[in-house]
């Protein structure tokens, strides 16, 4: 008797935090997995490319708006593409990670572009870059500065993680 | 954009005229290239430019070796690196062979583009890369010769701002004679085989 009043007292306290827990507000970013981060370091202070490998657990689509840096004084989303021969490159508002799927920023394609660095970036060092997603939340990522000549080492490594 | 259209098409019949007399007459049959083969369809290597040593260049100063040219500029943080360390990786295995061969990398931004800034550049992707620059106009000229093209994107209210430019890779020959067309969906080892039939001593194909 006593087990049981006690019981219907918790029961509507269990469920709130329940709801809360699993309800609502968790952050796109708390869904997404950064790997395979890289960015390629050029000469002087020319714009370098970032790369990386997102992958959203969520059961709601997820997306990269963009990202800041100590270590940059601007970072912007951008897209690269060779059609109809022409190289050209675009700025764009947001790249979608679908739920429980994968999105990929590589050489070629969708990429952040870093400019006017703060300190001197040379192959080694790592750098992090806060990537924000659709709603405002903020992940931390290190990136490895390599070489201007490197080629994407995670090219054709499938999806080995 | 009607241009361009016009200029592919033109390329493309030059290509199909090619295979043609290829698959008609010639000797050239025999040779399996991998890349598009324009033999006698595009004109000889020249261009008067500056080098990244701020040397005034030729064309015939590069005869003797095998030419990779490829048209970007150093402001772009994608496309001309990748294919710049793609370059570097056929050039890694070519081995002692790529020693004959250089990559051009002409600049369509000579305005960002000094030879020092070149020097910088070309280096950090291949010790036998180039890179060229030089006056609007010879650049403007060499981008025609080679029904190529570029075009200053507008400023993005930074000062800083793009250039959308052809991604064709072009070869030739050691006597400067434009030979091949590679473009960034061939596969990596068709540049390579293609090099080595043109680098390997004794074979003039």
């Amino acid at each position: 008797m006593t087990f049981r009043s006690h019981a219907t007292r918790a029961l509507p306290l269990l469920i709130a935090g329940l709801l809360l827990a699993g309800g609502a507000h968790a952050t796109e970013a708390e869904h997404i997995h950064a790997s395979q981060s890289w960015l390629r370091v050029l000469p002087g202070d020319l714009p370098a490319g970032a790369y990386v490998t997102l992958e959203n657990t969520g059961d709601q689509p997820a997306s990269l708006r963009g990202a800041s840096s100590a270590a940059y004084a601007s970072v912007m989303l951008h897209k690269s593409s060779t059609e109809g021969g022409m190289g050209r490159m675009a700025p764009v508002d947001n790249l979608v990670i679908p739920a429980h799927g994968k999105a990929q920023l590589s050489p070629g394609a969708y990429h952040l572009m870093l400019m006017k660095a703060s300190a001197p970036v040379k192959p080694g060092d790592t750098v992090k870059l806060t990537l924000v997603f659709g709603d405002d939340s903020k992940l931390d990522v290190d990136f490895l500065a390599r070489p201007a000549n490197a080629i994407d080492i995670y090219a054709g490594a499938g999806h080995a993680h | 954009m009607k241009l361009r259209r016009a200029s592919r098409i033109v390329l493309l019949l030059a290509v199909i005229l090619g295979s043609l007399l290829l698959a008609g007459c010639n000797r050239d049959e025999s040779v399996p290239w991998r890349l598009t083969n324009v033999t006698g369809h595009m004109p000889d290597l020249d261009f008067t430019l500056v080098d990244d040593h701020g040397k005034p260049v030729t064309g015939q100063d590069y005869r003797g070796k095998v030419v990779v040219l490829y048209f970007g500029y150093t402001h772009c943080p994608d496309v001309c690196p990748l294919t710049l360390a793609q370059l570097h990786v056929v050039m890694q295995r070519l081995g002692p062979l790529a020693d004959g061969a250089r990559i051009l990398f002409v600049s369509v931004d000579p305005a960002r583009d000094t030879p020092e800034v070149m020097h910088a550049y070309v280096n950090a992707f291949d010790p036998r890369a180039v890179g060229l620059s030089g006056a609007p106009r010879e650049i403007e000229a060499l981008s025609k010769r080679y029904r190529s093209a570029f075009t200053r994107e507008p400023d993005r209210g930074d000062g800083q701002y793009e250039v959308s430019h052809s991604s064709a890779i072009y070869v030739f020959d050691r006597d400067g004679k434009a030979r091949l067309l590679a473009t960034p969906g061939n596969p990596q080892d068709d540049l390579v085989h293609d090099l080595h039939l043109l680098l390997s001593p004794g074979t003039s194909p």
